[in-house]
């Protein structure tokens, strides 16, 4: 018996929910009806989610999740506040985003943040400690050098 | 005894040019963004899913490994498509290769199946070429 899957080329099929991952994609923070997409995509939604999965290993839902999660990541790391990034990437409670945020990535968004700002610190004042030594060493970067003083000193030189 | 590989780089002939291909076209994190003084920035990205292997988008120019002739003769190569870096995994190649198409990215070859899953080859914007690949479901 043919299927609704079988009456289209296969790469007919593909562009389609290629589209619809682009689609959310850019949309992310809107509030993304997936059933109209599966409608956009011409497909029935059974068959939609069936074959995003099949292709991207994660359920529009789910995938919709991760981009607004790691979209979400980005505003934190710019310094927002949590509520701000929570309704920026298109959720509705700061608490549901927590929890979800948390079960995601095993750490509230505050303590990402705090996470990423010490990891930032620590790249700005001691880089060396992130560059593998044979490459620092190659480029004549080495512990005692201090790099805003150096470069002060090239500027004069 | 070696048990992982955490660092490999990718000559590049522009990192901001670099940073936007690997980011922003490729998806790709970046792990660490370092200003190493004037003209001197040590960049690395993350492939989705795996914050344990960094890339070095390292520049080409003097003061590392290269002097100035070398250089020039590098970037040459690398314009030219001289280098192979790697493969990257992914878990459809055919909607990759859509996704990354419609973004402008370069193939050299389109989504092709092979004996073992399908593979297709791209150039990054310095003219670096991946092989993507996606091995056969068991």
């Amino acid at each position: 018996m043919r299927t609704e899957m079988d009456q289209y080329p296969r790469q007919y099929m593909y562009m389609r929910a290629v589209r619809a991952k682009l689609f959310i994609d850019a949309n992310f923070a809107s509030a993304i009806d997936l059933n109209k997409i599966a409608d956009e995509a011409c497909f029935s939604k059974f068959h939609f989610v069936r074959l995003f999965k099949e292709i991207y290993g994660r359920t529009p839902h789910q995938y919709l999740t991760d981009v607004r999660i790691k979209k979400a990541k980005v505003y934190l790391d710019d310094g927002q506040a949590v509520a701000f990034a929570c309704f920026k990437v298109g959720f509705d409670s700061v608490s549901s985003f927590t929890g979800l945020f948390k079960r995601r990535t095993g750490l509230t968004p505050r303590q990402y943040q705090l996470e990423r700002e010490r990891f930032r610190a620590s790249v700005a004042t001691e880089p060396l400690n992130h560059i593998p030594s044979c490459f620092a060493e190659k480029a004549g970067w080495n512990k005692n050098r201090n790099f805003r003083e150096v470069e002060t000193i090239d500027r004069r030189s | 005894m070696i048990t992982k590989m955490n660092h490999a780089s990718i000559f590049v002939l522009d990192q901001d040019s670099a940073f936007d291909f690997y980011v922003n076209k490729l998806g790709f994190t970046v792990n660490t963004d370092a200003d190493m003084g004037p003209g001197k920035r040590w960049l690395t990205v993350n492939p989705p899913n795996q914050p344990d292997l960094e890339l070095t988008l390292m520049p080409i120019g003097t003061g590392m490994m290269f002097n100035e002739e070398s250089a020039a003769t590098m970037r040459e190569l690398v314009k030219n498509g001289t280098f192979g870096f790697g493969n990257f995994e992914c878990d459809d190649v055919r909607a990759t290769y859509e996704e990354l198409k419609s973004k402008g990215v370069e193939f050299s070859k389109p989504p092709t199946e092979e004996f073992w899953g399908w593979n297709a080859l791209f150039k990054d914007d310095s003219g670096n070429w991946f092989s993507l690949g996606q091995k056969k479901q068991d």
